[in-house]
């Protein structure tokens, strides 16, 4: 009984510090068990030789001097994922300018609204699929047929190594395009009609108005819209998987799908190398994932 | 425990000899867990046809059968030897059983090859042998070789070829028709490993070809070159249909079936999808693959296999099963044309009135004096079969970039044997 007070009585005197950390407990552990631990676990595997299964052997570094000294699947991945970064990025132009056409108030634009929603809805590996039909050589793809009634000679977009990486973002672009376009719709909806109005008085009009007016206005959605996108960019693996399954000849890999090859697929289980691939991935996200938090904290800073 | 043990497998062996010495009480009872990658419709009806009669000749048996997805099997059999282990799962012959015989997963049975629990299985026991022992047992296996349209070769009057001289002959007047000689799809590669066994094995033999695959010969060697050589001679005259590198092998059945495409050099597991395309027996055939050099023939004849996992906890039923599995009539009875349609391992079992499956056995049995080889991505190891086939994938495209391609698979040869 007399433990009991003493016990509810240091609660009482600690409560307002203790609180927060007992709600953030759960989060914690769960963190920490799923993410902060697997980290590292990856940094240590990367260092050895495994597959898996039997004994881990030592290698030090030699994972890293072979991925970074000359490994061309490694520079292949690499700059495929450049090529995702940047091109996947005309996914928030090409939404804010669909948003703009769409936030008008005319007879069913609810309708023209989700068909254009649509591809954001459907799986990624219809996607891909729908894509990778839509591609396919000779007379039997869509592309093909209507290039041939402009008259151009068929092509073979994924079975090409200089072309294949393309028409996979250009798979991709289409349900990022519309993720944007709903992020961009839900910014106009708060985009104060005062200043509008007051804009059009002052004779702004056309890209004048959307540039000084609309878009710093949007500033919050366009930022969503980026990290979603980067991170739309670094989650290609299911296009890539379903589409060309890395191919022609390794040329539609980036490092996520490299890394799986390695170590999870039929002919892998390389663990040690794989999750040396798995390392530099991180540092190349924590560069990014850097950037967003500077960067929001700096907002937060200016808020205040 | 041991003796009791040996005393069941005796009177399996018995057994075996006459199925309906099962029903006589020496039977086995208890749990039986069996984890099966047969998820082709076929395959699926045999495995649960084996289920339920195994099932039935012992009454006290309680079995669970658990079928997955044959693709998702070769990732999950990991997780599933390790964790959990059921009593009895499949997985194929080899090398590809390396990794769990060297992790100690798979339980040796070289004991059933010794008390005789399994009559007429010495010819596939080398397919079974890694490390000196026996780690399974085969069920079905069957040929590769080349599948062609017979109507349009009569059309065109042209014979089946034995040497590569007639084969291409035969291939300028196919392709002087309009048509392209072989259909292939690489998308998922492996079709391109069994191209490229072939070329090897005919202009290099059968034990170049082993040596090859044990890391024994540089990729870069002058002999494994004359193969490309000979391989680009077809690629450089057209032989192959065009975008093969987005297809898999099914898409690219559609040529054959179309009649654009006169052969396939694929497994027997073709011939099914064939008939269902409406092809009938007097439109398809089969030719062994002609030779190139003086040397032997060797063929590609992969096997599929069941075995213990080591950790399983009912061993000696799934002893039974396998014991059950292998023997000489239900070997007939599963691998018929009805039922898998492939070719039996017991050497005292009946091949199926099936054209494909008695040209097949013919071949293997009388004219593959060079030996029987599993296939390109089950006798390399892992690593390399997986960089070979993307290399082989490659050169069937662009023939030219041949030793920029060898000096990469010697590289990764270097790397993977030491």
């Amino acid at each position: 009984m007399a433990t009991a007070t003493t016990q509810r009585s240091w609660y009482k005197r600690n409560e307002i510090a203790v609180t927060p950390w007992l709600f953030l407990l759960p989060g914690i552990v769960m963190f920490a068990l799923y993410v902060i631990f697997p980290i590292f676990q990856s940094f240590w595997i990367s260092f050895h030789q495994w597959d898996g299964l039997g004994e881990k052997t030592w290698v030090g570094l030699a994972n890293y001097e072979r991925l970074l000294g000359g490994d061309r699947k490694f520079e292949t991945s690499f700059w495929n994922n450049l090529r995702w970064l940047v091109l996947y990025l005309l996914a928030i132009p090409m939404g804010l300018f669909i948003s703009l056409f769409l936030n008008q108030k005319v007879f069913g634009i609810r309708l023209y609204k989700s068909l254009f929603f649509f591809p954001f809805v459907i799986s990624q590996v219809v996607v891909g699929l729908v894509f990778s039909w839509f591609y396919l050589p000779g007379d039997l793809g869509l592309l093909n047929v209507v290039i041939g009634f402009f008259g151009f000679e068929p092509v073979n977009i994924l079975g090409r190594a200089e072309s294949a990486t393309y028409g996979i973002i250009a798979a991709g672009l289409w349900p990022q395009t519309a993720y944007c376009m709903i992020l961009y719709l839900t910014g106009l909806n708060s985009v104060d009609p005062e200043q509008v109005e007051a804009a059009r008085l002052d004779g702004a009009k056309g890209h004048r108005m959307l540039w000084h007016v609309i878009l710093p206005q949007l500033k919050p959605a366009t930022f969503i819209a980026f990290v979603v996108t980067i991170i739309g960019a670094l989650r290609s693996f299911d296009f890539i998987a379903v589409m060309t399954n890395g191919g022609p000849f390794g040329s539609t890999r980036v490092l996520s799908f490299y890394m799986f090859e390695e170590s999870l697929s039929e002919f892998g289980f390389r663990m040690g190398y794989g999750a040396a691939i798995a390392v530099v991935l991180f540092f190349i996200m924590l560069g990014f994932i850097t950037y967003f938090l500077w960067s929001m904290y700096q907002d937060e800073k200016g808020a205040r | 425990m041991n003796s009791i043990y040996k005393a069941s497998v005796a009177a399996l062996a018995l057994g075996v000899a006459s199925t309906s010495a099962f029903a006589d009480g020496h039977t086995v009872s208890g749990e039986l867990r069996i984890v099966s990658d047969m998820s082709n419709p076929a395959p699926r009806a045999v495995m649960e046809g084996l289920v339920a009669d195994f099932g039935a000749l012992n009454p006290d048996l309680n079995i669970e059968l658990t079928i997955v997805d044959r693709e998702a099997w070769k990732t999950q059999i990991r997780n599933s030897l390790t964790a959990d282990a059921p009593d009895v799962v499949n997985w194929y012959a080899a090398n590809r059983m390396g990794p769990y015989v060297e992790a100690g997963l798979f339980e040796d049975v070289s004991d059933m090859y010794e008390d005789g629990s399994l009559p007429g299985l010495d010819a596939v026991k080398g397919a079974m042998t890694l490390n000196g022992a026996q780690w399974g047992v085969p069920y079905t296996f069957y040929q590769w070789g080349i599948y062609y349209r017979e109507d349009i070769f009569n059309e065109l009057g042209l014979e089946e070829p034995t040497t590569m001289e007639q084969e291409m002959a035969n291939c300028q007047v196919i392709l002087d028709s309009g048509r392209k000689c072989y259909a292939i799809g690489t998308k998922f590669l492996w079709t391109a490993g069994g191209w490229f066994d072939y070329m090897n094995m005919r202009t290099n033999g059968f034990d170049f070809h082993m040596e090859l695959a044990r890391g024994e010969v540089e990729w870069t060697d002058e002999r494994v070159v004359q193969t490309f050589e000979n391989w680009a001679a077809l690629i450089e005259m057209g032989a192959f249909i065009d975008d093969h590198q987005s297809y898999s092998w099914q898409e690219a059945l559609k040529f054959m079936t179309d009649g654009d495409a006169t052969a396939y050099l694929i497994g027997n597991f073709a011939v099914a999808p064939m008939r269902d395309a409406g092809l009938d027996d007097s439109q398809i055939d089969f030719y062994q693959f002609p030779t190139i050099a003086d040397v032997p023939q060797g063929e590609d004849a992969p096997t599929d296999t069941f075995h213990i996992p080591a950790q399983a906890s009912n061993k000696d039923n799934a002893r039974a099963f396998l014991a059950y599995v292998a023997s000489a009539d239900v070997q007939t009875e599963i691998n018929a044309g009805a039922a898998l349609g492939q070719l039996p391992v017991n050497a005292n079992s009946g091949v199926d009135a099936d054209e494909f499956l008695e040209q097949g056995f013919d071949m293997l049995s009388n004219n593959a004096q060079g030996g029987v080889a599993q296939f390109f991505d089950r006798d390399f190891p892992a690593e390399m079969a997986s960089v070979g086939m993307e290399g082989l994938q490659e050169f069937m495209v662009f023939p030219e970039n041949r030793d920029d391609i060898l000096e990469r698979l010697e590289d990764a040869r270097q790397r993977i044997y030491q």
